[in-house]
């Protein structure tokens, strides 16, 4: 297979076969999940609420008061790298190109260069918060194969796709075809993953501020 | 018997010049233009008019197959002396089809006597690709190509396969390859595989690249450096996308998003009209055509990519190079219903699994709380 | 004697629910649960991370209710959940944890970490593995109606003191009272003056009101141990004592986790709707400070802050009441940094405080509680839960701080215009 051929079949079958397991992975996990269901809560709710399930979709996004000061590199560190991940994701036009292929809807872009920076400073925050990440007792603890694994799968989309704009390391062909490869690896993982937390994350962000939400806090 | 073969056969490539008019200052002019295509050191300029003034002209085979002819045309376009047409002035063409005065049994014994007089010396150019599928697809003289060949390359010195079809396999190989079209290097390779084989891709290529190929193993008797895929490094080693002059656009983010719009009028960038440039290699973007006049994006259209392979299996012409070219929307809609069906049978599960612990709760009390 | 580990697999299969599949299938392991956490904070030892104390649960989750899990299980690749497994984790779940919610708070993929400790205890407790402290309080309330064995007779003795301090009659068992009033072990033993305070303030506001003889408890070990049916039994007793006094309203008192029990957790315990209303006893002071039936006067001029007891604001909701009676009474009421719903957990409540076994840890992580206090510089705190109170007083004592706790109750009692005199 030469690195044309492996690009024909990333652009082609690839795709297709990431993008069908991302959805068949993501109808699994959502079944799996609201299968279980939830007693309905019979304790009468507050009349008013400063708070709701909606409310906390987005506010949790933002850090409460005091834990900043307390998990800076978590906060810092995760702000930009999911910053940086949208920006090199979603504002480079030949990615653009290709949601558009799949959408038929399209949007601005940032010059090349501009998105350059941007994997450039998300990759520094990748290995900010892998550093963190090793070095941290609690998330030592807690860390499993499957993080370092996953932090991998995310970084590889943006190396590789940095190195192949710079020509650097292997042939652009090459390289490019590698770079759609991981990002297809990504998104075919994603829902099998703690990157399942992309969907999943707002399912819980309302639960959870439903249910305060209904004794009168907002959180 | 009157011999076959053509008057300047074994003429050495001065003379000949000589006798097409070629002034030895306009010579000279040309080995420095070849010497700075090929990537050679200022001194090899002197070197390539030397030797070639006294190499012998070598005898040139040339095969067409599953071809559309538009190689030659690529390298008879030039009506005054120029690069292009210096090949005529290089090589002795024994063998072509549509160059060629004779036809039918005296264009064969041609070949044939060609190939006797000058075994182990002579070149096979090639353009089209060779069926597989079924020899009668395309034969010459009754003969299968395949055939055709094997025995023209068992003495050849070197083997150059001219074009995307002869060098991949080009349209005819294109999904599904009805008619089992290959490559010719690969053929080559089964036969004899120590004969050097050097592919000039495109559709059609440039012809001055053919002119410098020639002219380096005539005057060095070796083909210039090769890369991965068999092509000359001096004119494959830099996509398109790297020497275009409209790539400050790209940058930049100005594209043309019509072939009509404001874009396009002022020569924006033509990656969503689905220029191939970034994985294409060729020199169009530094050689240009027609004598360095014009190539197809500075005409306002996309690279179509048409020196790689299976060029013809990249998506639509006009597609961007991101946009997906497989069944996405059959592959994800038969994906949700199966994940759905999957998604179905966990949520049976836990719900029944779910039900049947309540079912089975024991209520709890205090003594239960003690092991 | 029949606590097994099948018991509790099978209890942890029970409460697994569409939350806490969302929950753990969304936990990124950024550990910033841990931050928040009290007992993570003062000790710096990462297994009182939150969400590590869940672990043994998670995997049940998994390998019970999803495909993956299922898949792995068939093919023997499951770690099962074992006995010695819940016993090792018997004192993450118990002893370093209040049930306070501050992680739920922070957790940036919006988990609600507490709700899964909560459940978390019914399988820990039908396996054995609840703290031996907190099985004989959980059994006493069963057994004898109180979990420090408070019986009728203490509290009457209680009710005879305060009706000859304070001159009012204490009204026990009037059928169609407006409230019912509820009392905690804690404030029947120690601070007997809430049913004064109590009293004077319904005097002065013109309401009845009544305690039940057979429902005068109002804490509930069973929310604590975290086993439903236990709780169920516990609060059936007000439940009953109410409908049959047919009063309007329930009055949960000073206490954090009773109030949790009856307010929020007593209709789904029942499996009804109640016919009356729950309200905590700052609810019911604003309620009728709003009516104007409460009228105060004078002010505690000294420099006073306000500890937030964990259920009672963050998971209960009542925060901003105590703050507005605080105001008119106190001119120098300031707030702790990280305040109301955000306010640190004294390190006493869900269980810690009847756990015997905890109580060095609940010690060392009163830090967190001290340098609050310490960072408003004030002298005086008021709350408005009895166990949070007698946490603190003891800690306080431990640390040798000389910080005055009052119960705001009370406090809105003394400060009462009196009609007539007392």
């Amino acid at each position: 297979m030469t690195a044309g051929d492996l690009l024909i079949w990333t652009r082609g079958p690839g795709l297709a076969l990431a993008l069908g397991i991302l959805i068949f992975g993501v109808l699994l996990r959502l079944f799996e999940i609201y299968s279980l269901g939830r007693k309905s809560d019979l304790a009468p709710a507050r009349e008013t609420s400063p708070g709701s399930g909606w409310r906390t979709v987005f506010t949790r996004s933002l850090p409460p008061p005091g834990m900043t000061r307390r998990a800076p590199m978590t906060y810092f560190g995760g702000y930009v790298f999911h910053i940086g991940l949208a920006v090199t994701v979603f504002l480079s036009i030949p990615h653009i190109e290709l949601l558009r292929g799949l959408l038929g809807i399209s949007w601005p872009g940032l010059p090349t260069p501009a998105v350059d920076a941007a994997a450039m400073v998300t990759m520094i925050a990748l290995l900010a918060v892998l550093a963190s990440r090793l070095s941290n007792p609690v998330k030592r603890l807690l860390s499993t194969f499957q993080d370092y694994f996953v932090w991998l799968l995310t970084l590889l989309p943006l190396l590789s796709g940095y190195l192949a704009y710079h020509h650097m390391l292997l042939e652009y062909t090459l390289m490019l075809s590698l770079h759609i490869l991981s990002a297809e690896l990504l998104i075919a993982l994603l829902p099998f993953t703690k990157l399942f937390h992309a969907i999943s994350a707002f399912v819980s962000r309302w639960y959870t501020g439903q249910m305060s939400a209904r004794k009168g806090v907002a959180v | 018997m009157k011999s076959v073969l053509p008057d300047h056969a074994g003429q050495t490539v001065g003379d000949a010049l000589l006798q097409r008019g070629v002034s030895r200052r306009e010579f000279l002019q040309h080995c420095g233009l070849m010497a700075s295509l090929l990537a050679l050191p200022a001194a090899a300029a002197e070197q390539l008019a030397v030797a070639l003034a006294k190499a012998r002209r070598p005898s040139v085979i040339w095969l067409s197959f599953q071809e559309c002819t538009g190689c030659t045309e690529s390298l008879t376009r030039s009506a005054s002396p120029s690069l292009e047409s210096l090949i005529f002035d290089l090589i002795s063409l024994d063998y072509h089809h549509t160059l060629q005065a004779a036809s039918g049994e005296a264009a064969e014994a041609a070949r044939a006597a060609a190939m006797k007089d000058n075994a182990g010396k002579y070149i096979v150019v090639v353009d089209g690709s060779v069926p597989l599928g079924n020899p009668g697809y395309s034969t010459i003289a009754g003969v299968a190509n395949i055939d055709v060949l094997r025995e023209s390359v068992k003495e050849a010195a070197a083997v150059i396969a001219m074009g995307t079809c002869a060098a991949y396999g080009g349209l005819p190989a294109a999904q599904p390859n009805p008619t089992g079209a290959v490559a010719i290097a690969e053929l080559v390779k089964l036969s004899s595989p120590n004969l050097p084989v050097v592919n000039i891709p495109g559709c059609p290529p440039i012809a001055t690249v053919m002119t410098a190929v020639i002219a380096h193993y005539l005057a060095f008797g070796a083909l210039p450096e090769l890369d991965g895929l068999g092509r000359p490094k001096a004119f494959y080693g830099e996509t398109i996308h790297d020497r275009c002059y409209r790539r400050p656009f790209y940058d930049q983010g100005k594209f043309a998003d019509t072939f009509d719009d404001e874009g396009a009028r002022r020569g924006w960038c033509l990656f969503k009209l689905g220029c191939k440039g970034p994985v294409t290699y060729n020199a169009c973007a530094t050689m240009k055509w027609n004598g360095g006049v014009s190539f197809p994006i500075q005409s306002g259209h996309g690279c179509i990519g048409c020196a790689e392979p299976k060029f013809w299996d990249m998506g639509g012409i006009y597609q961007a190079l991101p946009q997906p070219t497989g069944p996405v929307a059959k592959v994800v809609g038969t994906a949700a219903a199966v994940g759905v069906a999957a998604g179905v049978a966990i949520a049976w599960h836990n719900r029944a699994a779910k039900a049947d612990a309540k079912a089975t709760h024991q209520t709890v009390k205090v003594e239960d709380l003690h092991k | 004697m029949s606590a097994t580990l099948e018991r509790g697999i099978h209890a942890f299969k029970e409460v697994l629910d569409a939350p806490i599949a969302s929950f753990f299938s969304s936990c990124v392991h950024c550990g910033l649960c841990a931050e928040a956490c009290l007992f993570y904070t003062e000790t710096g030892d990462p297994q009182y991370t939150p969400i590590y104390k869940l672990e043994p649960l998670r995997r049940v989750w998994q390998q019970e209710y999803t495909a993956l899990g299922r898949l792995k299980k068939l093919i023997g690749l499951a770690k099962a959940v074992t006995d010695e497994e819940l016993a090792a984790w018997e004192p993450l779940v118990y002893d370093s944890c209040t049930m306070c919610g501050r992680c739920t708070m922070v957790c940036p993929v919006g988990n609600d970490i507490t709700y899964m400790i909560r459940k978390m205890r019914e399988g820990m407790a039908v396996s054995g593995h609840a703290p031996e402290g907190l099985v004989t309080a959980t059994t006493r309330a069963i057994t004898s109606g109180s979990p420090a064995g408070v019986k009728w007779v203490t509290v009457q003795a209680q009710i005879k003191r305060m009706e000859k301090q304070f001159g009012l009659p204490i009204p026990v068992d009037v059928e169609g009272a407006h409230y019912l009033v509820l009392m905690s072990s804690w404030e029947i033993l120690n601070y007997p003056e809430y049913l004064g305070a109590v009293g004077r303030i319904f005097k002065q506001a013109g309401r009845s009101w009544t305690l039940a003889s057979d429902a005068y408890e109002a804490t509930n070990s069973g929310i604590q141990i975290g086993v439903a049916d236990l709780a169920k039994v516990l609060v059936g007793r007000i439940v009953t004592a109410a409908e049959r006094l047919k009063v309007k309203c329930v009055i949960s008192p000073e206490c954090g986790h009773a109030y949790m029990a009856i307010r929020w957790d007593g209709a789904n315990l029942m499996g009804r709707a109640f016919t009356f209303e729950v309200k905590h006893i700052l609810e019911v002071l604003d309620d009728l400070r709003r009516e104007g039936k409460l009228k105060l006067k004078g002010s505690i001029d000294v420099p006073l802050t306000y500890h937030d007891p964990c259920q009672i604001s963050r998971r209960g909701g009542v925060y901003e009441q105590p703050r507005t009676l605080l105001r008119e009474l106190a001119p120098n009421f300031r707030e702790m940094k990280d305040t109301g719903v955000m306010n640190w957990c004294c390190g006493g409540g869900g269980g810690v405080g009847a756990n015997e076994r905890a109580e060095g840890l609940k010690i060392t992580v009163f830090k967190r509680k001290k340098a609050q206090i310490e960072e408003t510089g004030v002298k005086t705190m008021v709350t408005a839960c009895a166990n949070c109170r007698v946490t603190m007083e003891e800690a306080m004592e431990h640390y040798h701080m000389d910080v005055e706790m009052l119960g705001i109750t009370e406090l809105v009692a003394d400060h009462l215009v009196e009609d007539e005199a007392s």
